[in-house]
């Protein structure tokens, strides 16, 4: 099976098609990003992008995204290498407590800046709704995101 | 399957050569148990020093004269401070507080500091456990002067070199500088020259007064921030070793169930499944209970057999436990004393014919820890020995637990301690540690033992449920003056209350009042409970603040007022105990919750202010929460107000963030988590029915911190207990709705 992550290309073989794609994420491919939470797409500590999409990869087969576009938490980064304004924003706020959850909130911010780039604090209620954090830094989590907003607009503008 | 890089890091041949270096010294000097041992001779050269304190009941084992070193700093020439932190990190903070104090006394640039855990080693480390909020308290003077002996020696070094009196040079960021003469000299510099210089005697030590803080008290962000957003391996369930194998583990889901039988071969036929087989196990619930046990060449694969397996359960020793049966019995015993006294001061039945009388029955819920990574551990038996990769809280009783279960002396079981995803008190117990231990004994090859989300939910050591049944007594001038509290838990081994289940007679206000009868009932059980976050706290604060803010009610007076009055005049219950309440420090922390809040403010219709406070694990903390509640019961937290005192804080980015964690921590569970038990079965596997908070819901939170000049003590439990009682008080206040049962969806509350 051919697949295309973080714009590079693999193959995998002797993978059941049914086989969530978060498990050959992270068995196969060594990408361990995206974390394992509940297994039934209710936590998002499991959040990659198909196609630009936030998804729970824990849910979808790998065969749904063989031939598409997958982008994992290892290649949110800019093309020059330097961090995408969340990852920025996340250390400067100092987000994490224990950071399992952190890859999975920070693909879905970034699902939500690339299609809302000044989100409200509804906005982002409602695009962060599927990512639980346990330690409970969504004060932060909040914070870091429009921050990151202001940033991008910045860097939009200059 | 590819094999992936091996991501794991390993600092143990470095600390293992310090170990060497530091055992061949002491053939040849003694030294003082609580002195700093020095270590030279290491390949790269610069100053390294270990250090230990503490332990001193530990330091003379068996008779020998055994300098124990327990953590280590590394000077390198490059001018890089390499500092170990001993303690595990579970999203405390505490990999990046730690280096914190150390480098403070040093005056060493932060950014020079590079950080990284040390190896699991309880009889050269001592305590290597996180637990309690007692990492900060128990290390603070150990660490201190860690970094103050090494400032010492490079001071030491390059006076020598300057030949100037050592009196004539400070230090600041990583710099020895000599004003008189305008030099300066690097830590990397002075460090090779710095490794031959005497330790000092610690007594001679002077440690910095708080005045003179650059690092402590400001923010400084977390040591593996970036490691985090960019998805690097760092936790448990991100080890991958060559040629590893994937395990999962299926037990029965009552408790004490035993295999009867189980369809073994046909799982053995499943894509991917390499072995399956029954696991007697050693029958304890904290070392490795009977079950399957699934080997296969991915995790999905051990997974999907898991789902398959058909196992015949032999129950005739399991759990048949229920919650609603215990819900209704304890209601029968709501009206009268429990038969065990748990403490009686003056005359409780006199006190209360001549007050007011105040009654309510509280309860709340049994609910799992629910950490975000489900339990895991990695596993490699080889030539006698076992070596584990573990995300605990008790690595250190994790080795112990280990070498029993295998039958292995201690030097056999190596632990890598690795971050975890969440404690919360969960990985305070090491049974998933055990089931890796037996599972890659048996298979040779290194193993990933993961657990299924409904694995961790249905095998947990559960926050015990439990009712209190109270009775106040306000007298004429509006005092609280009786205090009757009879509580109902549950008992595993049919003689003391289960683990979190205990009432301390000492707990609040049971202290303070004249007159004043605790009692107690034990239900049997068979699930296994344990410490969650802030145990016995968590709980009883709901139970005690509301009905007081009940007593205050009756008594018509202010809450805040009649609250304060209980606390009476200033004064420390037992001096010099940190963990016997101040009653001066709770005033000040109420008064300033409250005034941060506008406590006493005009509200709209609807809204409320509620105040709570409580004491533990040596931490004042006081909150008031504002919400509104509408006509049909739907409850908005706007925002909850804490005050805390905890002495001096190490690291104000990360007890801020504590503190906001425990408050939302503290409405998610008090909002809608509760577990179900019938016929000793956990009814709640997974999120879609334990409704953990969203963002949506997150109240803002202000913190606020007294630093009262005590030494400074854990943050990452105390601040929760209040924000249950706080918020229900705020109902209340919003409603006229007094909660008695948590969650609050139980009395008819959404969010």
């Amino acid at each position: 099976m051919r697949l295309s992550i973080n714009g590079k290309e693999h193959v995998v073989n002797e993978v059941d098609e049914a086989t969530p794609l978060l498990w050959v994420l992270r068995d196969h491919l060594g990408l361990f990003g995206a974390k394992y939470g509940c297994g039934i797409a209710q936590c998002g500590a499991c959040t990659v992008h198909l196609n630009g999409t936030p998804v729970r990869s824990c849910s979808v087969p790998v065969s749904a995204a063989s031939g598409q576009q997958v982008t994992t938490i290892e290649g949110l980064a800019n093309k020059d290498g330097s961090l995408h304004a969340l990852q920025k924003a996340w250390i400067e706020h100092d987000v994490a407590q224990c950071g399992y959850c952190q890859a999975g909130q920070i693909m879905s911010a970034a699902a939500l800046l690339k299609s809302n780039p000044k989100p409200t604090d509804s906005d982002i209620d409602a695009a962060m709704a599927g990512n639980v954090c346990r330690c409970g830094t969504y004060v932060r989590i909040r914070k870091a995101i429009h921050s990151a907003a202001a940033q991008l607009k910045e860097g939009a503008s200059s | 399957m590819n094999v992936v890089e091996h991501p794991i890091v390993s600092a143990d041949d470095y600390v293992r050569e310090v170990l060497r270096s530091a055992e061949a010294q002491l053939h040849t000097a003694r030294m003082d148990r609580r002195a700093f041992l020095k270590v030279i001779g290491l390949a790269g050269g610069g100053l390294v020093l270990a250090f230990h304190v503490g332990e001193r009941n530990s330091a003379h084992a068996n008779g020998k004269s055994l300098f124990a070193p327990n953590a280590f700093l590394k000077i390198s020439p490059d001018g890089s401070i390499l500092i170990y932190s001993k303690g595990p990190e579970i999203g405390q903070g505490i990999k990046t507080a730690f280096p914190l104090i150390i480098a403070e006394e040093l005056d060493a640039d932060w950014a020079h500091v590079r950080v990284e855990q040390a190896p699991i080693n309880p009889a050269v480390y001592g305590r290597q456990s996180a637990g309690g909020s007692r990492s900060i308290p128990m290390s603070w003077d150990q660490l201190r002067r860690a970094g103050a002996s090494a400032r010492v020696m490079l001071i030491t070094a390059a006076a020598k070199q300057w030949d100037v009196d050592p009196s004539e040079c400070r230090t600041e960021r990583s710099v020895v500088v000599h004003d008189a003469s305008k030099r300066r000299l690097t830590y990397g510099e002075l460090a090779d020259q710095a490794a031959t210089v005497p330790v000092p005697n610690e007594n001679t030590l002077r440690l910095k007064e708080r005045g003179e803080y650059k690092l402590l008290g400001t923010r400084v962000t977390g040591v593996d921030n970036l490691a985090i957003v960019t998805g690097k391996p760092l936790f448990g369930i991100d080890q991958v070793l060559p040629n590893m194998r994937y395990a999962a583990f299926e037990k029965c889901p009552a408790v004490g169930g035993k295999v009867r039988s189980a369809n073994l071969e046909e799982i053995k036929k499943l894509p991917g499944v390499l072995d399956a087989f029954v696991v007697e196990g050693t029958g304890k619930v904290n070392e490795v209970m009977p079950g399957v046990a699934i080997v296969a060449s991915s995790t999905w694969s051990a997974f999907a057999a898991k789902r398959a397996l058909k196992i015949d359960w032999d129950e005739s020793s399991a759990s048949k436990d229920s919650w609603s049966k215990a819900v209704s019995d304890a209601a029968k015993l709501a009206k009268q004393d429990g038969p065990e006294s748990l403490r009686t001061t003056g005359d409780l039945d006199k006190a209360l014919g001549e007050s007011k009388v105040v009654e309510g029955f509280y309860s709340y819920p049994f609910i799992s820890h629910a950490p975000m990574e489900p339990q895991n551990c990695t596993a490699w038996f080889h030539d006698g020995a076992i070596e584990l990769w573990a995300p605990s809280q008790t690595p250190d009783a994790g080795l112990t637990a280990v070498a029993a279960v295998l039958g292995l002396p201690a030097e056999k079981v190596t632990v890598h301690q690795i971050r975890a995803g969440g404690g919360f008190g969960r990985r305070l117990i090491n049974d998933y540690m055990c089931e890796a231990a037996v599972i890659a004994k048996r298979v040779g090859v290194p193993v990933k033992l993961t657990w299924t989300r409904e694995d961790d939910m249905q095998h947990d050591f559960y926050r015990v449920g439990g009712f209190h049944s109270f009775k106040g007594g306000v007298d004429k001038s509006g005092k609280l003056v009786a205090w009757s509290d009879h509580f109902i838990t549950f008992t595993n081994d049919g003689e003391k209350p289960t683990s979190g289940g205990d009432l301390n007679p000492e707990e609040f206000p049971a202290q303070l009042l004249p007159h004043v009868r605790l009692t107690q009932t034990k239900f049997p059980l068979k699930t296994p409970t344990g410490p969650w976050r802030a145990p016995r706290s968590c709980s009883i604060a709901f139970a005690v603040q509301s009905f007081i803010s009940e007593c205050a009610v009756a008594a018509n007076r202010d809450h805040l007022e009649f609250l304060l009055e209980i606390m009476g005049e200033p004064r420390w219950l037992q001096e010099g105990n940190e963990y016997a309440l101040n009653t001066g420090r709770a005033a000040s922390v109420i008064k300033l919750a409250a005034e941060k809040a506008g406590w006493g403010k005009s509200l709209p219709k609807g809204h409320g202010l509620g105040l709570a406070f409580h004491f533990s694990h040596a931490g004042h903390f006081a909150q008031v929460a504002e919400v509104s509640v509408d006509a049909n019961k739907r409850l908005i937290v706007h925002k909850v107000t804490v005050a805390g005192d905890i002495g001096p804080i190490i690291n104000m980015s990360g007890a801020e963030n504590q503190v906001e964690g425990c408050v939302i921590d503290g409405l998610s569970t008090a909002m809608g988590l509760e577990l179900g038990i019938e016929n000793g079965r956990i009814q709640e596997t997974n999120f879609d029915r334990y409704p953990l908070l969203r963002i949506a819901n997150a109240p803002e939170v202000a913190v606020h911190f007294i630093q009262s000049q005590f030494p400074p003590t854990g943050v990452g439990e105390p601040g929760f207990p209040p924000v249950a009682p706080a918020i229900c008080n705020a109902i209340y206040a919003a409603s006229g709705h007094r909660v008695r049962t948590l969650p609050l969806t139980k009395e008819g509350f959404t969010i």
